[in-house]
């Protein structure tokens, strides 16, 4: 080993000057006695702001808003035992999600493991299916080298939350603190595609009357540049986009070629393009249950493509054709030099034909609901945050439910990294700690957090963590009282029998806020909508902005349980016979 | 709205398609895996086996390289073609996992397992026992009077075979290895 690479230190100094090395300006966390000496260390120095939060489960969610909202890795440090566990869903929800955060957790001393010691939780085994690696540390001299790798393996590949387990003794003894650089990695995931795959896709992109680019999370997870080259081969081929919920704005909303997010709830067009497409090109998407519906009907005429960096994406739900393992950067930046080199051919001719049909589908308006006068409908309360915020430097979360789909549908997104929502686990309770997360990498933009009532009370102490730290998030709360989207599914599929899916004994939002020295708005009359929205935007502090909507609205389009992308409910049309027996039992 | 007639109970397919799609025909492979010898290695693989619903029947694990810090576990498992694939890449994403090979599809393959097999028995029982051991070319490793333990070494279909054969005539505990595979051939042919 090079001089100078290494150093004597305590473990606990070591966590500290890891995190340093690596970049880290944050940390997300709650203390307990297994991580004491980790705090004196941070306490001791002024280079990372620690953010105190009000339960472990929002530190890892604030990290996993600020991870997905800056583009660097999230860090959460909690204690051993409760803190550990409580840890759980936030990394189960990062690892669905593929965002890159770390957290740290004390463990009792390296003798005490296994006598079932205070606060002591076999924690490498509890997270070991919900990390995408994790460690248990037992000597300090190893403590340099595994942190550095835990950000390598969590940034690295398809990303991933990743946990280092460190007992008490490992962080009071000193050891060799050893470099970022030393040492190197064996773990290298393949970045480049094979050029045949992506010849064969540029022979397809020429030849197909009916196209469709179908991307998603991973054109985010590749970072910034990849959407670039997206935008441009989109723009260059004049093919139809569409994206899942988890990649939205890779793509921006106000292209001439987007035809809306896809899925369950996506809009019409996108999912028609997709059943009647003769190629489809998916990027970084993971054809989810939530995209493909009925299997042995979804988009049966299409030859598909693949681009993915995770071997186990392809070929799990649907086989395709064309398989591409690699990061999207690297093998658009391919695609677009060899679709290039042999002249840029498309099938105009046919494409522009395909696009009449798409413009058919676009007129149905899928999007269309029946406004009010007198109550808010949350469609009319979304359009309005958007009309009033979509030039403003904003980031979006979201909770859980019928809110959630209906920010992906009325909120536009321009630009990849602003759009924060738990999609694969479908955490309620998720966007408001990463609400504060967001804001801690952004302390200068809007950010907006589009809640439901139920989800937003799962987090709801850290309206304290925002007070704390200035943090002026705004809680944008359609407030249905109701737990909406179960609400919606025991009206269509279990015979309007409403079991447990109302939100009773509900607090007063406004005293609420004030409880905690925020700022409350009530918002019940569509006409005051604008007004008490701007009133949200200009308080310089955080506010609870309750918006009573429409109790009953349900959320549309959505393509019912056991039915294809083209049987799809929309809006106003009659339900009537629309979902089978069999669809009734899925969740 | 009103709501949809539903038949209660029914659960034939949704869009969570319960038919499983991948009812195909269903295969045997054995995979070699060699790991990074850190702790908590099997319990990873063992975990993915078991969290994704995959089946496990034969599991061996030693080291194989002690400088390297590499063991070897080879797994028996079953399932269509394509959940034999996902299992593959499965196995490709656990971070120290270094290689894994499907010794079923890479060409040929030796596998062999070692079975104990304690055998209790008088008279005509016992020399029968002895003599089929003889036939399967198992050695004797323990005798009392009354009882032999055989040591055999083969496919497991051998030693399936062999285990038949012995329970009528007084078996009273069976060990088994399980599965330890190599390709044929130098790797440097290939
Ligand atoms: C109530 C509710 C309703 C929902 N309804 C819908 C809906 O209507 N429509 C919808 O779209 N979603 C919906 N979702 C979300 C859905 O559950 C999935 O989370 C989402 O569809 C998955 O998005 P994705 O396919 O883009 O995959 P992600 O989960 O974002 O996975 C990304 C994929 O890209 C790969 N990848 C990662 N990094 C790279 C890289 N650098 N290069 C190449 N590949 C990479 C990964 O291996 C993975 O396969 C809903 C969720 C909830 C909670
Ligand atoms: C932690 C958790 N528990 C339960 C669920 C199941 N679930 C999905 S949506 C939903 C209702 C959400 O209600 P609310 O937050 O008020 O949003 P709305 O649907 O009314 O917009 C529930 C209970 C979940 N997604 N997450």
């Amino acid at each position: 080993m090079t001089k100078g690479q290494t150093s004597t230190m305590t473990g606990a100094q070591m966590v500290v000057q890891a995190l340093r090395d690596q970049g880290v300006d944050t940390v997300f966390g709650y203390p307990g006695g297994a991580v004491l000496p980790i705090y004196d260390a941070i306490f001791q120095q002024n280079e990372i702001k620690h953010v105190l939060v009000r339960h472990e489960q929002g530190a890892v969610h604030a990290a996993e808003g600020y991870a997905r909202a800056t583009g660097k890795p999230g860090v959460a440090l909690v204690t051993s035992g409760p803190g550990a566990t409580n840890a759980v869903t936030g990394l189960t929800d990062a690892l669905m999600d593929s965002i890159p955060i770390i957290v740290l957790t004390g463990q009792v001393p390296t003798f005490m493991i296994g006598s079932d010691a205070f606060q002591e939780a076999d924690t490498v085994g509890i997270t070991r299916p919900c990390t995408k690696h994790n460690w248990l540390v037992k000597e300090t001299d190893k403590l340099s080298g595994v942190l550095h790798e835990a950000f390598h393996v969590a940034t690295s590949g398809r990303p991933g939350p990743v946990l280092v387990d460190i007992p008490k003794d490992v962080q009071f003894a000193t050891g060799e603190y050893t470099k970022k650089t030393a040492n190197k990695s064996r773990y290298q995931p393949k970045l480049k595609g094979d050029i045949d795959a992506i010849t064969d896709l540029v022979k397809a992109i020429e030849k197909a009357k009916r196209p469709v680019f179908y991307t998603g999370g991973g054109v985010i997870n590749s970072g910034p540049a990849a959407s670039q080259l997206l935008r441009e081969l989109v723009d260059a081929t004049g093919f139809p986009i569409t994206s899942t919920l988890m990649g939205l704005g890779a793509y921006p909303a106000s292209g001439d070629q987007w035809i809306g997010m896809l899925g369950m709830h996506g809009l019409y067009e996108a999912n028609m393009a997709m059943h009647d497409c003769d190629l489809m090109i998916n990027i970084g998407a993971r054809f989810d249950d939530r995209i493909t519906g009925r299997l042995d009907a979804f988009s049966p005429r299409s030859k598909k493509a693949h681009i993915d960096i995770d071997a186990s994406s392809i070929n799990k739900v649907i086989r395709v054709d064309i398989p591409i393992l690699g990061d999207v950067g690297h093998v658009l930046e391919d695609l677009l030099k060899v679709w290039k080199s042999r002249g840029r051919v498309t099938d105009r001719e046919n494409v522009a034909k395909w696009w009449k049909e798409i413009n058919t589908w676009r007129k149905i308006d899928c999007l269309g609901f029946k406004n009010s006068t007198k109550t808010i409908k949350p469609q009319y309360a979304l359009q309005r945050l958007e009309a009033l915020t979509k030039d403003m430097d904003r980031y979006i979360c979201t909770e859980v439910g019928q809110h959630q789909m209906w920010a992906a549908q009325y909120l536009g997104f321009e630009a990849p990294n602003r759009w924060m929502t738990s999609g694969g686990l479908g955490t309620m309770g998720y966007g408001f700690p990463a609400s504060i997360g967001v804001q801690m990498g952004h302390p200068d933009a809007l950010v907006i957090n589009v809640a439901g009532e139920a989800s937003w009370l799962m987090n709801m102490q850290e309206l304290g963590t925002a007070m704390q730290y200035r943090l002026p998030v705004k809680q944008f709360i359609l407030n249905n009282e109701r737990l909406g989207m179960v609400r919606q599914w025991q009206e269509l599929l279990h015979g309007e029998r409403y079991s447990q899916s109302w939100s009773e004994a509900l607090p007063d939002f406004v005293k609420l806020a004030e409880a905690f020295g925020a700022k409350g708005i009530l918002c019940s009359d569509p006409a005051d909508l604008d007004d008490a929205i701007m009133e949200m935007i200009r308080h310089p502090g955080p506010v609870l902005f309750d918006c009573l909507v429409e109790k009953h609205e349900n959320c549309f389009p959505m393509i019912p349980s056991g039915k294809a992308h083209n049987e799809m409910l929309l809006g106003e049309a009659s339900t009537k016979d629309a979902i089978d027996a069999d669809g009734a039992v899925m969740v | 709205m009103s709501p949809l007639k539903i038949k209660k109970g029914s659960s034939s397919h949704s869009a969570y398609n319960l038919r499983d799609p991948n009812a195909e025909v269903i295969e045997r492979h054995t995979l070699a895996v060699v790991v990074e010898n850190e702790p908590g290695v099997l319990a990873r693989v063992i975990g993915l086996f078991s969290g994704r619903g995959y089946n496990i029947e034969s599991l061996t694990v030693a080291e194989i390289d002690h400088k390297g810090h590499s063991s070897r576990i080879t797994i028996v498992t079953t399932g269509t073609a394509h959940i034999i694939e996902q299992i593959r890449a499965q196995l490709g994403r656990i971070i120290p996992v270094h290689e894994v090979h499907d010794l079923t599809v890479e060409g040929a393959a030796v596998e062999r397992e070692l079975g104990l097999f304690k055998v209790a028995g008088e008279g005509e029982k016992r020399v029968e026992a002895l003599r089929l051991a003889d036939i399967f070319r198992a050695n004797v490793v323990d005798t009392t009077l009354k009882s032999f333990v055989f040591e055999i070494t083969g496919t497991p279909e051998k030693i399936d075979a062999f285990a038949e054969l012995m329970r009528p005539l007084g078996l009273e505990e069976v060990a088994r290895t399980g599965v330890a595979a190599l390709s044929r051939g130098s790797v440097s042919e290939s």
